[in-house]
């Protein structure tokens, strides 16, 4: 082949194309069927705005729930009586107190359960429990297990000896109660000795959602002198929270169990609320795979759209592809120009889908108060997805374009 | 594709032949062309044409004559089931798909009886298009561009889409669009069969023109007589063959007009108007 080339002049080497050009051409198609190329980008779009919205919803939640635990801090311990052989333990009177002088904690306060269950008014069926606790509790509770008062005031000195009590958050939506007026109060029953009896209790305060101590929303909390008086409540703390400064929470954690009972260590359950909420943060993106895979569905489809839209091009353009010929395009050239076009289809499509998820994570996480957060996994991924989705799509279509014979392409038509 | 033409060539066809004949621009040297099928269609039978720089050619016949198939071959859009096409002295059968694309974007130009521009393009960027495949940079082909509407008498309409055109216009920039890259040869497929009378022969005049002040080297195929009357050198084909051929010394080798050669046998001896 060279050999008769070479007394000849050198035949034209194909030029390549240059980039700029290759972009040029590849908007061509799109350029002049704009509402076909954004029906079928659309496809690609949903699919991306899927999967970047889900992505990115998990993410802003996760974030904000970590900041929510970071604001909260990590250094909450809770202590409750553990199993043993003969049943549920109980905690001395006097683990409070002994806890406290541990080195590195600076807050404890507790909570004990009593058996009475509290209603509405007298009127509602004693079985409608709602399966709400009350539960006696020390003065400096809220701060401790991370909650604050929504309205009213929290127990005092004064009223924690009275029949006064303050709600938790989903004790009060479960009673129907969302405001605090003067003379607001819920009836108590079992007060008395034998199970029988029953007394109001006035409302002083609602609390706020306890993020690490969900035990506290569901209380109505009393004070303990009151309920050990009216109550028949023995004393016992049921939960104690332990606030220990962050350099010492691990060593507080690992003394806890024989500080707050020394004679039975064994029967002492302490745990660690942040974590528990972590691993939920972590739970919450399981749930995200049946988002995705409904955006992979909508690519798919979003790919099938391409194809078929790039399918009918080549149809539709043979005499451009012939005329391209003709002009001096090779195989190659013709090749290239409709698979960057599909390419820069799914691209729009992609980036278009990428600032629609974007948007909707912003918008709903704003609405949360949570950060936005994007994950570079996301968007990028997003972005390949489109980009393959495109040259996937494209392949077959830009090499029966390249096949396309000059003379069939100009002079059938 | 190109072997398989290249063993069913006869040995005829020297090679160091290319070497020293710059001023053929075209050379068919017996070309046979057979498109496959049941029964199998011969296009053209033994066609020996040649086209030096600078001629103003007409190759005339009716359909079916295969005069089109020739623009093909001549084109290098398709090659030839036996003999030999050359254009600029490269034998066609020797270049694979990329050398006959820079083939055809350094040295011919197309225009067509359908115009085929792009809507949606400017004139300018429809006639720059063309050097697109040729390695020009796009300020440079815009400039080669605005300088080809100049000749053709467009150069004030720039700007416009090719809608916005008449019939002639729109050709007009067709062959703008041809000898923008000053190729060694332009090939015309009817460029008068989508225009009126009086447009058909401005743009006959144009072809004319070119050829006489910048010696661009024409072949038109038309099936019209009096499109043909109009050039120097008229080339009438029949039934796939070269029934008559103005040019002098092409006359003196087909003096039967009716001829009975078939390919293989060359009608005139090889290296003739050298």
């Amino acid at each position: 082949m060279t050999v008769t080339m070479s007394g000849a002049r050198a035949p034209g080497r194909p030029a390549r194309l240059r980039l700029t050009d290759l972009a040029r051409l590849a908007v061509v198609g799109l350029r002049t069927r704009k509402l076909r190329a954004a029906l079928s980008a659309l496809g690609i779009a949903i699919g991306v705005a899927a999967i970047v919205a889900v992505l990115g919803l998990s993410s802003s939640s996760a974030a904000g729930l970590n900041a929510e635990i970071a604001a909260l801090g990590t250094n909450l311990l809770t202590v409750q009586p553990g199993q043993t052989f003969t049943g549920t333990a109980e905690l001395p009177i006097a683990a409070p107190a002994m806890i406290a002088r541990l080195p590195g904690v600076y807050q404890v306060q507790s909570t004990g359960s009593t058996n009475v269950n509290v209603y509405r008014s007298p009127l509602i069926p004693s079985v409608n429990t709602n399966a709400l606790t009350v539960n006696a509790a020390t003065l400096g509770l809220p701060a401790t297990s991370g909650t604050s008062v929504a309205q009213g005031d929290f127990l005092n000195a004064a009223t924690a000896r009275e029949p006064v009590c303050v709600l938790g958050a989903a004790a009060a939506q479960l009673l129907g109660i969302d405001k605090v007026f003067p003379g607001e109060r819920v009836w108590v029953t079992g007060t008395g000795a034998n199970g029988n009896g029953g007394m109001w209790l006035y409302v002083a305060g609602i609390l706020n959602p306890d993020v690490l101590s969900p035990d506290v929303d569901s209380s109505v909390l009393v004070g303990f002198p009151f309920a050990q008086n009216y109550l028949s409540f023995d004393g016992n703390p049921t939960t104690i929270y332990v606030k220990a400064t962050d350099a010492q929470v691990n060593a507080v954690y690992n003394l806890l169990g024989n500080q707050a009972n020394p004679e039975n260590p064994g029967g002492v359950d302490v745990s660690q609320p942040s974590n528990a909420l972590v691993a939920q943060a972590d739970a919450k993106s399981a749930f995200n795979t049946l988002f995705l895979g409904l955006g992979a569905v909508a690519l798919l489809v979003g790919a099938i759209g391409v194809a078929n839209i790039m399918v009918i091009s080549v149809l539709e353009r043979r005499s451009e592809i012939g005329l391209r010929r003709a002009l001096g395009a090779t195989r190659g050239h013709i090749r290239i120009q409709f698979l960057t076009e599909a390419i820069a289809l799914a691209l729009i499509g992609g980036i278009a889908g990428i600032i629609t998820g974007a948007a909707a994570t912003a918008i709903y996480a704003h609405g949360k108060g949570w950060a936005t957060v994007i994950p570079t996994d996301a968007w990028a991924g997003g972005l390949a997805a489109a980009i393959l989705i495109g040259a996937l799509a494209g392949l077959l279509p830009a090499i029966r374009a390249a096949r396309l014979s000059p003379t069939e392409a100009l002079w059938s038509l | 594709m190109s072997s398989h033409a290249t063993t069913a060539r006869p040995a005829a066809a020297p090679h160091p032949a290319v070497a020293g004949a710059p001023e053929a621009v075209l050379e068919l040297v017996t070309v046979t062309k057979i498109y496959p099928g049941k029964p199998p269609v011969p296009a053209l039978r033994g066609v020996s044409l040649s086209v030096a720089a600078g001629e103003l050619v007409a190759v005339l016949g009716p359909s079916g004559s295969g005069k089109t198939t020739l623009l093909h071959l001549a084109g290098t859009l398709d090659l030839p089931t036996a003999g030999t096409v050359r254009v600029t002295g490269l034998d066609v059968s020797m270049l694979g798909d990329r050398q006959l694309a820079g083939l055809r974007a350094a040295s011919i130009g197309f225009v067509f009886q359908q115009f085929f521009l792009a809507e949606h393009q400017s004139v300018l960027d429809n006639v720059a298009d063309g050097l697109l495949y040729a390695g020009v940079g796009l300020a440079q082909r815009r400039d080669q561009a605005a300088e080809a509407l100049q000749r053709v008498g467009l150069g004030h309409k720039l700007g416009a889409k090719p809608t916005q055109l008449s019939g002639g216009e729109r050709q007009r920039v067709a062959i703008a669009r041809a000898i923008a890259g000053e190729p060694a040869i332009v090939l015309a497929d009817e460029p008068t069969g989508n225009l009126d009378q009086a447009t058909g022969a401005a743009i006959l005049d144009l072809l004319g023109q070119l050829n006489q002040t910048a010696g661009t080297t024409i072949v038109v195929v038309t099936h019209d007589q009096q499109v043909a009357g109009r050039m120097r050198r008229q080339v009438r084909m029949l039934d796939g063959r070269i029934v008559s051929d103005t040019a002098p010394e092409a006359v003196a080798a087909w003096p039967d007009a009716t001829g009975e050669r078939m390919a293989g046998s060359p009608g005139r001896p090889e290296g003739g108007p050298r």
